[in-house]
Parts: structure tokens; sequence; C-alpha cells
């Protein structure tokens, strides 16, 4: 089968005042059509700046990024992305929010095809009633909510997500997993999440990359079993407890401390 | 409707008292008409000159306006050029802020004696000059501390930078820009004032009032004074007006 998302041998350094800074060294990662992989890292180790080079805002300096069979050369309008921060349009109203990449992207879709769509999305998330609304008047959880719809609004068959879920607390946050299974069931997408939640990791995903520290490699990959929706009972069998602890385990090698030393604590 | 008549009823209770007290003080102290003019006086200044407060007050509208249309238009540009670019920035910036650091007061004679004679082109310079800087800097501060994540929003799905400067950045400065707008609007009515009141032969409520000054006519000064103030007024809240219309949205609910 092809991989929809295709890393080959990666390498990225930032130019900086104090000389290149490398952040990412050789990263090799493949997502099949579908897929859905998170990827944790220790902080700083150039998550992020994969997340803009898979999306064509940056071009590596070595490697190649392929998507669809085609070697990623500039920003394809085929990407959705949501970040941690929703950066929703103040004033703009909920439903304005969500059709905005249609704006941008030439679209099949009437006026009102589009809105029917914006709205349908809301529903799945849970936004109901709340179209006409301005920003300001939700929820951080909410206006996650609506960041995702407008990620999904153009039908991208990718879906970037960096640490969408970081800010809210931790009742909102396995909420907002439920409804990424729900939507992925509906919208159907490929996905990279980028976390730094373990849980969040093997709920979501099924495949978890673990990068090393900067600059980053892929460190592992774990596979993740079970695949479509997940109950929030899931993350507590022995099956999940035994990943969760693989993953910490290679989270602090990522980070340079070894597990032996942490146990002697 | 109890709160209607107490946000209606009490300020103009404030202003009747006002103007009672300033009438005593002059009745108490006796001062003469050109020592000091009482609230009671200004009426009939007003009638006795009305056409001229009239004309002059449509001088000093016109190149005000005009001088704020000019800070507007370059400030803007100025805040476009120093916002995208960290180069402009670092070289502009410097300039700008010694610029302004320069007390108007003293470009007035400057720009009088640069260009003799040209009254309405003096007003208007003065008054773009003084009311520029504040809506160039918060232009330039709006559009360089846009997020990142609002330009890949839009960049990732391959729109150009014309087009994220129109549906993000733009909106985005817009409370901002009406901020600084207001500043702008009373510097450029002071800018305008002072050319008129120190040129020779000016026009313009400022030149009524240095009429009413090498005369000792307290009572017209006064008026003037009312006038500008009305003016001003008018002038500050067609800005608010403004602004309602076009970032009424960054406006947060009460509560
Ligand atoms: N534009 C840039 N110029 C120079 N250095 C940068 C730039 N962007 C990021 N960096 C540096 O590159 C490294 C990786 O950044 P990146 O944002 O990709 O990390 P991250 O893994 O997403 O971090 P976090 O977990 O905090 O989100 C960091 O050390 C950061 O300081
Ligand atoms: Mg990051």
């Amino acid at each position: 089968m092809q991989n929809l998302i295709e890393i080959k041998g990666v390498k990225h350094a930032y130019q900086t005042d104090a000389g290149p800074l490398p952040v990412l060294d050789g990263l090799e990662i493949a997502v099949p059509e579908g897929g859905f992989v998170a990827v944790v890292g220790p902080s700083g180790c150039g998550k992020s700046t994969l997340t803009r080079l898979i999306a064509g805002l940056m071009k590596p300096d070595h490697g190649e990024v392929w998507l669809h069979g085609e070697k990623v050369k500039g920003p394809r309008s085929t990407v959705g992305m949501a970040f941690q921060n929703p950066v929703l349009l103040e004033w703009r109203t909920i439903l304005k929010n969500v059709l905005l990449p249609l704006e941008i992207v030439p679209s099949k879709l009437t006026r009102k095809q589009a809105e029917e769509r914006a709205r349908f999305l809301l529903s799945l998330v849970g936004l109901e009633g709340f179209e006409d609304k301005r920003p300001s008047e939700l929820s951080g959880g909410m206006r996650q909510r609506a960041s995702l719809c407008r990620a999904l609004i153009h039908q991208p068959d990718v879906l970037i997500l960096d640490e969408p879920f970081g800010a809210l607390d931790a009742f909102t946050r396995e909420d907002l997993w439920q409804t990424m299974h729900r939507v992925k069931e509906r919208e159907p997408f490929t996905g990279v999440l980028i976390t730094h939640d373990l849980r969040e990791s093997i709920f979501l995903a099924d495949q978890v990359v673990v990068l090393s520290g900067r600059p980053a490699r892929t460190q592992y990959v774990l596979e993740v079993p079970s695949r479509g929706p997940r109950t929030l009972d899931d993350l507590y069998t022995p099956v999940a407890a035994e990943q969760l602890n693989i993953l910490r385990h290679q989270i602090q090698i990522a980070q340079g401390r070894s597990p032996a030393e942490e146990g002697a604590e | 409707m109890n709160k209607h008549i107490r946000a209606f009823v009490v300020p103009v209770i404030a202003v009747v008292v006002f103007l009672l007290f300033w009438e005593w003080l002059v009745w108490f102290n006796g001062w003469p008409r050109f020592k000091m003019a009482a609230p009671s006086d200004l009426p009939p200044a007003f009638e006795r000159h009305w056409p001229l407060f009239l004309s002059m007050g449509w001088q000093t509208l016109w190149r005000t306006v005009v001088g704020l249309f000019l800070a507007v238009v370059f400030g803007t540009l100025l805040g476009m050029i120093m916002g995208f670019s960290r180069t402009m920035r670092d070289a502009l910036y410097p300039l700008l802020v010694g610029f302004n650091a320069i007390p108007k007061a003293t470009v007035v004679p400057i720009v009088a004696l640069m260009f003799v004679g040209q009254h309405d082109f003096n007003t208007v310079l003065l008054a773009f000059m003084i009311s520029f800087f504040p809506i160039a800097v918060s232009v330039s501060i709006g559009l360089s501390t846009l997020e990142p994540e609002y330009r890949d929003i839009l960049r990732s799905l391959g729109a150009s930078q014309a087009t994220i400067f129109w549906k993000i950045a733009l909106p985005k400065t817009l409370p901002e820009f009406f901020g600084a707008l207001k500043v702008a609007v009373t510097l450029a009515f002071i800018g305008t004032n002072l050319m008129e009141i120190v040129s020779p032969h000016g026009r313009g409520l400022g030149a009524l009032f240095d009429s009413g000054r090498t005369n000792s006519d307290f009572p017209l000064m006064f008026a003037v004074l009312i006038a500008l103030a009305f003016l001003g007024i008018v002038l500050y809240y067609f800005v608010v007006a403004l602004e309602k219309i076009f970032a009424g949205w960054a406006e947060r609910a009460p509560g």
C-alpha cells in the first residue's frame, strides 16, 4: 500500500545569530492513507518544525517530504492545520471562521452548500447553535472545536494538529479526544498529531513516533494495535498500561535521562 | 428608565452648576470684560460674530480633516513598511521617534516662514505632521505582533501575502488603529489651531481667537474656545462612530 505521508531522511537546521541550530536530523516517518500518527518528543526537539515541513511552509535542508506520491515543494490546499492557539478571527462569527479556508481554496461547493457543510461540521463537534456567536463568547474547548472544523472544511486529505488540546483542562481534553474519533469516522483524513500527552497519543493514533532530543531523529515507533474508535476505558487496560510504560521509557531516553537513574531516585 | 434619567440629568446638573459657579466667580470678583468673560457674555458674543464663527469654523474643520486624512494615508503606509520589514523598522524607528520628540510649537514658525502666504497649505501640513506618528506606530506594532499561526493558517492553503494582509493582518490591527486615530484627531486639531493662531493674516477659529486676544475681547475668546471644544467633540465622536462600525467586534461585552 502506498503511504500518504512519507518523510525520508529529513534534516533541517535554523540559521540563528549563534550559528546554525540543527533541529531535525534524519527523520523517517511513513503514514498510510487514513492512518493517524502521533509524534511525541522532548520539548523544543523540533515537532512544530516537522509540521511546518509537512505543510510545505518550509523546505528541509536535506531529505524529502512526500504527500500523495508527490514531493512537497510549497503549501498545498489539501492540508488542514490546527494549533494549540485556536487563532480564530475575532471579527467573524464562528460560521464565517469555519468558512475561511474556502475563500482561499478553489471549491466546487456553492455558497449554500459550503454553509451547510460548515453547519454539519459544527454539529459534528457539538457546536450546534453557536454558528452566529463570536469567538470571544466561546470557551477554550469550544474554540478549539471550531478551529478543528475550519481545518476540515475544505476536505483536506492531511490533517496536521500541533498540540491542539495542550492548553485545555483534562476533562475537556478527554471530551475532545472522543470528538476526534467521531469526526474521523465521518470525515476520513490522514492525521499527524503532535502531543505532549502519552495517553492522548495512544488513544487517538495508530502509530506513535518518539523523537529523540534536538536534533531530532526517529527514535522509536510504537504500533497501536487497536484501530478506530476507542473508549476511555481502553486507556485503563493492561495493554494500554504496557504501551504507556514503553513510551515513558522512550521519552526518558530521548530526554537523555537513563531509566535506571530515574528508578534510583 | 430610572437609569436613563440619571444618565441624562446628572451630567446636565453638573454642567449647570459649573456655569453658575463660573458666573458667580466673575460677578463676585467684579472682573470687567477685558479681563474675564462670564457665561452670560457668551451668547451675545456668538450672536455678534455668528457669520464669522460659521466661516472660520468651517476653515478649521476642513483643514483638520484634510491633515488627518493625509496622516492616516501616510501613517498607515509607513506603519505597513515598518510592520512587514524588520530592516525598515530598525532604520525608520529612531528617525520617527526623534521627529516626534520635537515640540511641534517650534515647527510652526519654521513652516510659516518656509511657505509664506500659503496659509491653507501650512495649516494642513502642521495638522498632518503632528498627527501621523501615533498612526504609524500603532499600525506597525499591530502588524509586527501578528502571531505566526495566523499567517500559517492561510499560508498553508497557498494564500498570497496580499490575501493574508487583507483577510487577517489589516482587520486585526483595526482596534489599535482606531485607538491611535482618536489620539491623532485631537493632535491634528491642535496642529491646525497652532498654525492659525501664530500665522499673521491667518484664517480659521484660531485666527478669530487671535483677533479676540489683540482686542482684549474676552467674551469672543471664550466663545471661540467653546466653539473649538464643540468641533473637537464632534470630530472625536465621528471617529468613535467609525470605530464602532469597523472595529466594534473588539469591544468585550460588559461583565
Ligand atoms: N524560526 C526559527 N528560527 C530559529 N530557531 C527556531 C525557529 N523556530 C524554532 N526554532 C528553534 O528550533 C527548535 C525546535 O523548535 P520547534 O518549535 O520545532 O520545537 P517543538 O518540538 O515544537 O517545541 P515545543 O515542544 O515547545 O512545541 C527550538 O529550539 C526553537 O528554539
Ligand atoms: Mg511546538
